[in-house]
């Protein structure tokens, strides 16, 4: 199989309302991330294009809706989907794109404008429930969620307070992210003090609902020595499913993102995951899942990870930075550009080209995961320099 | 939120400048209707719920109690064997009190919702709601029973079960 590159990146501003379509916001991030690298649409053989449930646009068929701000037309395009998991799926998919040789340049475009969808976004999600078990029962998403968080406070005596640390870094962090509308400096107490939604899960304990896209260029190597100095490897992927009859499996570990980590691994030659993994950007989407990631990705024992973030190991400029972005409780949620932005912070935190949310120490290998379907898809990507 | 300026593209829109009519929506309401069949498996869970029963479905090689019952056991990837009767009582495994329906419209009393794991099936259960209790005398681990619908107005739906209270 060919080595694949990240070698171009790209992202619009994330917001509440966009005044942009989808295809527009599409072609902000594709045309950025082209112009990043010096390529052409000429120069690209396919195209890989995300995003979350059409529910929100209110139109099927969204990857066709979006192609055209994506660069989707007379050539292979496809729109790998797994719910919130997609923002990482579609780079996987782009891997394979490049790896079997079948293009040697794939643009992967995200993009999300859930304002459409009226009174709230968070209403459409109703529709990925179980129609017949779950849905009469008229549930919020944010229910599964509270019902996660609790059962995995509750496992290892974890406190609101721990959980809490989560928002309070990553809305610090995105202060220095140009594409936020959510950042803020924060305590712990306003966390704890914000509004309850579905207890235990406070309104600054989530994301926000977002409209915005993401673009990377990936490439393989010959053309990515060609167009940069400084190629990031896409040294492994790996992603895993788990049972659909979620109310079936272990609520406090996520089984599946270790399994989808261990397939990203054993690809890359990780064997000692918390030496050899310098930065990580794992999915945010509310605080908990934060710690619960960094768990299934084998980076903190089973209910440590509140430990390691009390003691500051996952900051900036701590030993095993989490979330420089400001991950999408600091940047937002623009689902699948939410996470395909992940993907891009670990390019650019490679290249040393953050900014001011570099971090120190010059990482060499960066981890890139997302998570979503009806919370049973774990997306992973292994990223390097060398 | 104050509002941030950016060096990337994209343009937010404000609510007043909607209203205004500075930028143009066009609304487009749904109205579609969907009927499910239930399929084999549910269909009879639905039924036995009329009947104020709850029933799973057992396989033989793993040896597995299913619920909610399907007609193939997704990890041998065989068919299962047999129906069995659950209980209608089981133990909480997480539960979470909401302040909002499923459209985020705020509620003054929590809706309480729980996993619940049924008696005699083998792992894990049923989302449902909780009754018959107060939010801080909630646990997990709490046993509960299936409050059922009077039999003249079970639908066989999931909520003949009204919630499950403390047993």
């Amino acid at each position: 199989m060919r080595k694949v590159a990240v070698v171009g990146a790209g992202l619009t501003r994330f917001m509440r309302r966009a005044q942009e379509t989808g295809p527009e916001l599409a072609w902000l991030a594709a045309s950025q991330a082209l112009e990043s690298c010096g390529l052409t649409l000429k120069d690209v053989g396919s195209v890989a294009l995300g995003s979350a449930p059409d529910a929100f646009d209110g139109v099927h068929m969204k990857g066709e809706y979006l192609s055209p701000g994506a660069g989707g037309w007379g050539r292979p395009v496809i729109r790998p989907y797994a719910g919130g998991g997609t923002g990482v799926l579609m780079p996987i998919h782009a891997w394979f794109h490049v790896a079997s040789g079948i293009s040697d340049v794939c643009l992967v475009v995200a993009e999300e404008k859930m304002s459409t969808c009226h009174p709230h976004p968070q209403g459409a999600f109703i529709t990925i429930f179980d129609n017949i078990l779950e849905r009469p029962l008229g549930p919020n998403l944010i229910w599964i969620f509270a019902l996660e968080m609790r059962r995995y406070m509750e496992t290892y005596g974890i406190t609101k307070e721990d959980i809490a640390r989560v928002s309070v870094k990553n809305k610090r962090n995105g202060l220095d992210h140009p594409s936020t509308h959510v950042a803020q400096e924060i305590t712990v107490q306003d966390v704890l003090d914000s509004e309850v939604m579905v207890a235990p899960v406070n309104r600054l304990d989530i994301s926000p609902a977002s409209d915005g896209a993401a673009a990377i260029v990936m490439a393989s190597e010959d053309v990515a020595r060609r167009v940069t100095d400084k190629p990031v490897w896409i040294k492994g992927v790996g992603w895993n499913l788990d049972t659909a009859y979620w109310t079936n499996r272990d609520l406090a570990y996520p089984a599946y993102v270790e399994r989808a980590a261990r397939m990203a691994y054993k690809m890359a030659g990780i064997t000692e995951p918390r030496k050899q993994i310098n930065i990580v950007e794992p999915y945010d989407p509310f605080s908990y899942k934060e710690l619960h990631h960094l768990e299934g990705l084998l980076l903190a024992d089973k209910g440590e990870a509140p430990k390691i973030t009390a003691d500051g190991v996952t900051q900036r400029n701590g030993n095993m930075p989490v979330c420089p972005s400001g991950g999408l409780l600091g940047v937002g949620n623009p689902i699948a550009a939410a996470g395909l932005m992940k993907v891009a912070e670990i390019f650019w935190q490679l290249r040393g080209e953050a900014g001011a949310r570099q971090v120190p120490g010059q990482p060499k290998i960066g981890l890139a995961q997302a998570w979503g379907d009806l919370m049973q898809v774990g997306t992973v990507a292994v990223m390097g320099i060398d | 939120m104050r509002e941030r300026t950016s060096p990337l593209p994209g343009t937010p829109l404000s609510d007043a400048a909607v209203h205004r009519g500075d930028a143009l929506t066009q609304q487009w309401p749904t109205s579609l209707r969907y009927a499910w069949d239930t399929g084999v498996a549910m269909g009879r869970f639905l039924r036995e719920l009329k009947n104020g029963r709850i029933i799973g479905r057992r396989c033989e090689r793993c040896q597995r109690v299913l619920v909610p019952p399907r007609m193939f056991c997704e990890r041998c990837f065989r068919p299962t064997d047999a129906w069995q009767y659950v209980e209608d009582s089981g133990t909480i495994n997480t539960y979470s009190e909401s302040y909002i329906r499923w459209d985020v419209s705020r509620v003054a009393e929590p809706i309480l919702v729980a996993v619940i794991e049924i008696d005699g099936a083998s792992s894990g259960g049923l989302m449902h709601l909780l009754g018959e209790v107060k939010p801080e005398d909630l646990r997990i681990g709490m046993k509960v029973k299936a409050a059922w619908a009077l039999p003249e107005v079970r639908q066989g739906s999931i909520l003949d079960i009204r919630y499950f209270k403390p047993l």
